[in-house]
């Protein structure tokens, strides 16, 4: 768990002057450390900040407005907010690998040494060719794309859709693999709290008083949300001392888990919510074994929305120009960061709330010019205070226009009686009321509802357990955030048996929220943007209604409102009005879109946690790993299991001669070969073998103890699901083996029977795949090799231990382990079982054992030629689309009894004559390679669908043979031996005659393994 | 109007006035020749269709919500004709084709972006699986090259070659697949359906299906009864709700499937690749997003969301396949609900009750099916025999055994 | 999504997996019928609504479970081990 540590706000101590200066950082005041000065740069030139600014507090306290060039026009672009609904910041956090493209500017902390640029414009940020776009804004309408670009075809690949790709996107990502590392935990709870301002500190503190388990999350290093920002009172201190105590008192109590710089983005079913914690982003490189970035699982009883508000703006010509912004931005720069973002700062609100940020300018040693507020009526007092700072005030009217290049330098104003005047100013505090953070209680499907008190959506029916308070709940005040999340933290404390004793919320200073929202301003000079990010004005929300794009999600789409990286927090609310607007309706009954997860972007990298490189999925291995490696085995990937391909040996020149070594090893001697990847279940119990007769499609009535059998199981559907053997180790009680690939699967599947479709069935199984390591022992002295491993007593001679025998032996001296007479490779062979703890030992003395009868290690290549030279079909034809018949098991599959598959592989397509039929094939041309996955063709068809007879599944290198040899699926094969088709292989321009021929290639009477 | 470059430039000078609504939004008329239940790209794509090639334009697509507003809307936008049995090869052939002529057909630049969707493998036997998909593409006249390590190298040097868990191989690449604007598919044939006299009727959803003597006669509706010689429906993961109304059970089950978009960012990936050890496909939209998904969540769903395990899987994906992923941020993710069959493969056939069609079981193929659909879907319901190339598609191959299942996973539809 | 697994507790639905509708049951033995089988295997009901359901403990218990949830919310009404709800069925079916 990480914890906070709170530094106290340094302004009753002296500043000590350090580093560059800052042009617009006021005297005093702010919750930055003036005493550790921070240096940082800016498309290459260097600045100072102070530690607790943002990079967009820096970047302002130095006198930088211009910061960004916008995604289609390439206008210039400043700072709009103080979060992260930025919409303009965005900036290339970091360099090489660790690249950050997009980063908002006023969530991204500042560190010593920390770099960023520009984005999106060429070759500079102030002379940005690109900009020419905006001359072209006439054509560059919402949606112009649909209707162009359209001829000649084949240029919208060679021509203009690159030109497109290379204009869009924003910042570039990093070109390298990510060198940092990623965390992912798990938190169980009884409160989560989403939200640390006045709201989310008083459920936290109601609730952890209780005793509950509680996890406050909160996106900021701080914590405190609007509190930090204002000069509010609650009691008798200030609103950020006020929180500095609560926090204080929630890091005391034991119960209570403080999550900062943790973003909660995502709610999802039961409880379960999704929630990223930045570790390390706030220093240059995270600290040694530190991950850059937490994922956090939360998974919590109940919880108190309490994300907060977001402030709207204003939609009039120009208000995109670097300088604008929005007034609760601008007193948070002021009262938070101790920086004036401009000197001449004028007031555009439409409600009370935006007076406030005049006096707070005037504090801060800037000056008010004017306010305008859209409301005829304003009321006195506020506009006496404003006047008496010496602002023009101006009721009625509205700002229709913005002046200056690359930076605010004027603004237009239309005054109640029509006549406009232009008042100069360097900052335009923009407030038209609030939008409660209603996203994370959409991700459930839940449709925000209108409230028409506050002019904004607020959460409707919220998912049970859930409840959301203060502005996140459309309570604006500081009171009603303060009495509203201290009840709710109670109440979802009290929900999961804790007892909280009620008291009342302390008291603020008044407040007025009273606001009459300005959805646009219709007559204003140039472009007025809604959604800053994406480029998308008035005019675009205005030529989709006129083209029938009027649902909310038609709008969306087809201007691309709301669908930037802050998934229109700014704007979209500005966008449902002015269609309202256009369409005459309600604003509700235009509709709200649906926010998504994440509430802000989330590292891909978060999510994967540890979960790439090596680390992507687990590595299994087998026991006779160690030997093996010693021997400088290739291994290769099967499934999650790292298996011994092939063992090549000094001299060898390639795979193919150490792997026919083997195989001639075998056939000749005797090899070992590892094969615990093969599942294991052990199945006992009064009907076992009643269970095992429906589950295996072939009958084991007659299957005395002692023996073993080869099974197939078929999917209920029909077709083939798996092979195996299974063992009668006892009177009840079987060993039943599963190919590596199904294992998992086929072990689900008999619980799935067992429990599901024959309870009454007296049975109980277990995988035992981990515990036993097996071995494969094969070749004409397998049993010369065997006879000093098993103990003596034991005789595994042909006659008391004949082919498909199985026992309990011991090994070793007393070592338990089963023994099996069984042949993948067509010798005489057995597969030893011991406990996996032997597993080593066991394959060395095997090893060592067979050393004087030329014992080979044989890998999974070995295995293949051989089960190929014998005609077994494997993983390649047994894929899911083939039947018992189709493998030439037909033949084998039991008739009188039910078994499940029985049925349903009688249906006329599956038992169609004409259907492809397991045989070999060997090539014409004896030297030539066979390729699977070739199709076969009559000689001299033309290649078509029609002309498909078949596909090549499985080939090798026959070293018993000398040449290559396939096995395939051919329709009416067996019909069919002796004739030539075509292999056909145009992906590797392959083309070979093959003859077709028996699937068993080596020993076709079967007499090797009976010896 | 005509879309063209003149008369966009033409409506630049005329601050963009005279432009009109791209298809109008019809009150519903009491009856029509066939009525299309479902407004997405695939009913839409059935009404232009049925008019253009059969002449039927007494048709009315009746859309619950707004056009679009289903699956067309919510995918990853990829198209591609590389499938490997003979029931499905020659019909998403046949999309691809009308894909490559779509815009100048309809006049609407649906941005079909032919840029290559490049599966890799990791393994001799995937090669190999591989090899036989791209031999049967290249059978059926279909572009397709199998290319090795070094091949892959040279198309996406980025991803992870060198630390993988699952070694880089290959991969089968076909050229002309690639990727559509979603939307504009939808507003493209919407546009061009309602020029050849289509209602296009949205807000309107089918409460009752009406018959007479075994036999559809109409659709009760919320916006009244509309009475209809022929009915069909092309409503995706709704399916099953639809077929209910006449007692019919399919072989269907509704899942939800993710899918994601990153952060814009400058180009990075100029094809479509799929990972093949682990659940991830990424390609890079036109506006610099990498749009990217992975395996269905799982369970039988209608809500359009998923949850973290599925997500945390697919990123986990794509870190293993491209560790340089890591810091680029996802900025949304949302979920659709598929109409995943039996086999895998869709339905597009008679129900048994005369006048009903069926046209549904996408699985996750249905956007770049697109056009073949709504072409075949058209071709059965004028003229009640089903197309050539969609043959397969029938509703009773469950019970004959034809089925047209490509991965070979049997009667389970989330593991298709 | 979470499931609380009757032996083991709530857990997060990546331990588990899903095989389908717990509504059609296996018709048994030599004498049934290929259509019976083929509606077994084959034909589902889809509801939006309340569905019963088997989910698999693999990654826990390894045991088959009902579990009744809603399609449309994914609230879950019950959970309940597959094997009782088996033989209630059966149960149920003989008389």
């Amino acid at each position: 768990m990480s914890t906070i540590t709170l530094r106290r706000a340094e302004a009753d101590s002296p500043p000590v002057p350090t580093g560059r200066p800052q042009a617009f950082r006021t005297a005093t005041g702010g919750l930055i450390d003036r005493r550790r000065p921070l240096d940082f740069s800016f498309d290459g030139t260097r600045y100072a900040g102070f530690e607790g600014d943002t990079l967009a507090s820096a970047l302002l306290a130095n006198g930088v407005r211009l910061v960004g060039r916008s995604f289609k026009y390439h206008r210039p672009r400043g700072i709009l907010s103080a979060g992260s609904e930025e919409p303009n910041a965005l900036v290339e956090l970091r360099a090489g690998a660790r690249r950050e493209p997009n980063t908002r500017a006023t969530v991204a902390e500042l560190y010593e040494g920390l770099e960023a640029r520009s984005q999106n414009r060429w070759p500079s940020l102030r002379y940005d060719a690109l900009a020419v776009n905006a001359l072209a804004a006439p054509i560059f309408a919402a949606g112009f794309y649909y209707k162009t670009f359209m001829w000649p075809a084949a240029f919208w690949e060679k021509l203009y859709e690159p030109m497109i790709r290379r204009a869009a996107g924003l910042g570039r990502a990093a070109d390298a693999p990510d060198p940092d590392t990623y965390d992912r935990a798990h938190a169980f709870c009884d409160v989560l709290v989403i939200g640390g301002g006045p709201a989310g500190l008083s459920a936290a503190l109601a609730a952890g008083r209780s005793g509950a388990r509680v996890i406050l999350v909160d996106e900021d290093h701080r914590l405190g949300g609007r509190l930090l920002a204002e000069r509010r009172e609650i009691g008798s201190r200030s609103g950020a001392d006020w929180a500095r105590e609560t926090v204080a008192e929630l890091a005391s109590l034991p119960e209570v888990t403080i999550l900062s710089r943790t973003t909660l983005f995502g709610v999802y079913d039961h409880g379960a919510y999704g929630a990223v914690e930045r570790v390390s982003d706030h220093l240059a490189v995270p600290a040694a074994h530190a991950p850059r970035q937490r994922l956090w699982r939360i998974t919590a009883r109940r919880a108190v929305l309490a994300a907060g508000a977001i402030e709207r703006p204003h939609v009039f010509g120009g208000n995109d120009r670097p300088g604008v912004m929005l007034a609760g931005a601008v007193r948070t720069y002021l009262n938070r960061f101790g920086v004036l973002p401009g000197q001449r700062v004028a007031i555009f609100t439409s409600g009370d709330d935006g007076w406030r940020t005049a006096s707070d300018v005037a504090a801060a040693g800037g000056q008010v010019v004017a306010v305008i507020d859209a409301r005829a009526c304003v009321p006195p007092g506020l506009r006496r205070a404003a006047e008496a700072l010496g602002a023009r005030v101006i009721a009625g009217g509205y700002v229709s226009g913005t002046k200056g290049h690359l930076a605010l330098k004027a603004i237009e104003v239309v005054d109640t009686y029509g006549s406009s005047e232009t008042i100069a100013c360097d900052c335009l505090a923009m407030a038209n009321g609030w939008n409660p953070i209603v996203h994370l209680d959409s991700h459930l499907s839940r449709r925000p509802v209108w409230d028409a008190a506050i002019h904004a959506f607020v959460p409707g029916a919220l998912p049970s357990g859930m409840v959301a308070v203060g502005a996140a709940g459309g309570r604006l005040t500081l009171a009603a955030c303060l009495e509203t999340g201290s009840r709710a933290g109670a109440e979802m404390a009290a929900a999961c048996g804790f007892t909280a004793a009620p008291r009342d919320a302390p008291g603020t200073d008044p407040e007025s929220t009273e606001h009459t929202p300005l959805w646009r301003v219709a007559r204003s000079r140039g472009k007025a943007f809604v959604d800053f990010q994406n480029d998308v004005a008035a005019s675009d929300v205005e030529l989709a209604h006129r083209e029938g794009f009027r649902a909310v999600e038609h709008l969306k789409r087809y201007t691309t409102l709301g669908m930037a990286t802050d998934q229109g927090k700014t704007s979209n609310l500005a966008g449902l009005g002015i269609m309202a607007e256009l369409t005459g309706q309600a604003l509700p009954s235009v509709g709200t879109t649906v926010f998504r997860p994440p509430f802000t972007p989330v590292a891909i990298g978060a999510f994967a946690g540890h979960h790439r490189g090596k680390d992507f999925r687990a590595t299994r291995q087998v026991p006779s790993r160690a030997w093996c490696a010693e021997q400088g085995a290739v291994f290769v990937e099967t499934g999650l299991w790292l298996r011994p391909a092939y063992f090549p040996k000094a001299g060898e020149a390639d795979w193919l001669e150490s792997v026919n070594r083997e195989v001639n090893t075998v056939r000749s001697h005797v090899g070992v070969c590892d094969v615990t990847t093969l599942g294991k279940i052990d199945i006992q119990g009064r009907d076992a073998l009643a269970f095992i007769e429906r589950v295996c499609a072939n009958p084991f009535g007659t299957l005395p103890v002692g023996k073993a059998r080869y099974a197939v199981l078929l999917r209920e559907d029909g077709f083939v699901m798996d092979d195996g053997t299974v063992a009668r180790m006892g009177e009840t009680h079987f060993v039943m083996t599963a190919s590596t690939a199904n294992a998992a699967k086929v072990m689900q599947h008999l619980e799935f029977c067992h429990q599901w479709l024959w309870p009454d069935l007296d049975v109980q199984m277990v995988s035992v795949s981990e515990q036993w390591a097996q071995y494969a022992v094969a070749g004409p002295r397998a049993r010369d090799t065997l006879r000093s491993i098993v103990d003596e007593g034991f005789d595994i001679g042909n006659e008391a231990f004949p082919f498909l025998a199985c026992a309990e032996v011991t090994v070793g001296g007393g070592i338990p382990a089963r023994l099996f007479r069984i042949s993948f490779s067509g010798e005489l062979a057995y597969e030893l079982a011991v406990p996996a703890a032997y597993g080593d030992a066991a394959w060395r003395a095997i090893m060592q054992a067979g050393s004087t009868h030329g014992i080979t290690a044989y890998g999974s290549e070995a295995l293949s030629v051989m089960r190929i030279e014998k005609g077994h079909a494997a993983g390649a034809e047994i894929n899911g689309q083939t039947t018992a018949r189709d493998l030439g098991l037909g033949g084998m599959l039991a008739k009188k009894k039910d078994y499940v598959g029985r049925l349903m592989k009688e249906r006329p397509a599956l038992t169609d004559p004409d259907r492809p039929i397991l045989v070999g094939f060997r090539p014409v041309d004896r030297g030539a390679r066979l390729r699977a996955g070739a199709h076969f063709l009559a000689v001299g068809a033309a290649p078509s669908l029609a002309a498909d007879e078949g596909v090549m599944t499985s080939v090798a290198y026959s070293p018993s043979l000398g040449h290559w040899i396939g096995l395939g699926l051919l329709r009416r094969g067996p019909e069919r031996h002796g004739e030539r088709v075509r292999a056909y292989d145009p992906v590797r321009g392959g083309d070979i005659e093959v003859e077709i021929c028996s699937p068993v290639f080596v020993d076709p009477k079967e007499e090797k393994l009976r010896v | 109007m005509h879309y063209s470059l003149l008369s966009v430039l033409g409506q630049a000078l005329r601050g963009q006035r005279d432009w009109k609504p791209q298809w109008r939004d019809a009150a519903p008329r009491t009856e029509y020749d066939v009525v299309i239940v479902g407004g997405g790209g695939h009913g839409l794509a059935t009404a232009y269709y049925l008019a253009k090639e059969h002449g039927i334009t007494n048709v009315a697509v009746l859309e619950k919500s707004h056009i679009g507003s289903g699956n067309v809307g919510r995918n990853t936008t990829i198209v591609r004709s590389n499938y490997g049995l003979p029931g499905n090869i020659p019909f998403y052939e046949q999309s691809m084709k009308l894909w490559e002529g779509l815009e100048q057909d309809i006049n609407y630049n649906a941005m079909v972006s032919q840029r290559g969707v490049l599966n890799l493998y990791h393994s001799d036997a995937q090669r190999d699986a591989y090899a036989r998909r791209g031999n049967a593409m290249r059978m059926a006249g279909i572009d397709a090259e199998l290319l090795d390590r070094e091949g892959v190298r040279a198309m996406v040097p980025f991803i992870d070659f060198e630390n993988a868990r699952f070694p880089i191989k290959g991969g089968l690449l076909q050229r002309r697949g690639g990727t559509v604007r979603h939307d504009a598919v939808a507003w493209g044939y919407a546009r061009a359906a309602d020029q050849r006299g289509v209602d296009i009727v949205q807000n309107c959803a089918v409460t009752g299906i009406r018959r007479e003597n075994g036999r559809v006669t109409g659709l009760e509706t919320s916006r009244g009864v509309i009475r209809a010689k022929k009915v069909a429906l092309s409503v995706a993961g709704s399916s099953s709700l639809l077929a209910a109304m006449v007692d019919l059970r399919l072989p269907i089950e509704s899942h939800v499937l993710q899918a994601f978009v990153s952060e814009g960012v400058k180009p990075l990936i100029d094809c479509v690749m799929t990972f093949g050890a682990g659940h991830f496909y990424v390609s890079q939209s036109d506006k610099g997003g990498l749009v990217f998904g992975g395996d269905i969540d799982g369970y039988n769903s209608y809500a359009q969301r998923g949850n973290l395990a599925t997500i945390e899987d697919v990123m986990e994906g794509g870190m293993a396949l491209w560790p340089g992923l890591g810091r680029l941020r996802l900025l949304r993710h949302w979920g659709g609900i598929m109409d995943m069959s039996m086999d895998g493969s869709p339905i597009i056939d008679r129900t048994g009750i005369d006048g009903l069609y069926l046209n549904a079981g996408w699985c996750y193929g249905g956007f770049k099916a697109t056009p073949a659909a709504g072409f075949c879907f058209a071709h059965l319901i004028a003229r009640d025999a089903p197309h050539p190339d969609a043959a397969a598609f029938r509703l009773d191959r469950f019970a004959t055994g034809h089925l047209i299942d490509e991965k070979g996973m049997g009667a389970q539809p989330n593991l298709h | 999504m979470r499931i609380r697994c009757p032996y083991c507790g709530e857990r997060d639905n990546g331990e588990f997996s899903y095989l389908g509708d717990a509504a059609p049951t296996r018709p048994d033995g030599m004498g049934a019928e290929a259509a019976a089988m083929h509606d077994y295997v084959y034909l589902r009901e889809n509801r939006a609504g309340a569905h019963r359901e088997l989910w698999y403990h693999g990654s826990g218990c390894r045991a088959w479970l009902v579990v009744t949830r809603d399609t449309r919310t994914h609230a879950i009404d019950d959970v309940s081990p597959a094997r009782d709800v088996a033989r209630t069925r059966r149960t149920g079916e003989a008389a």
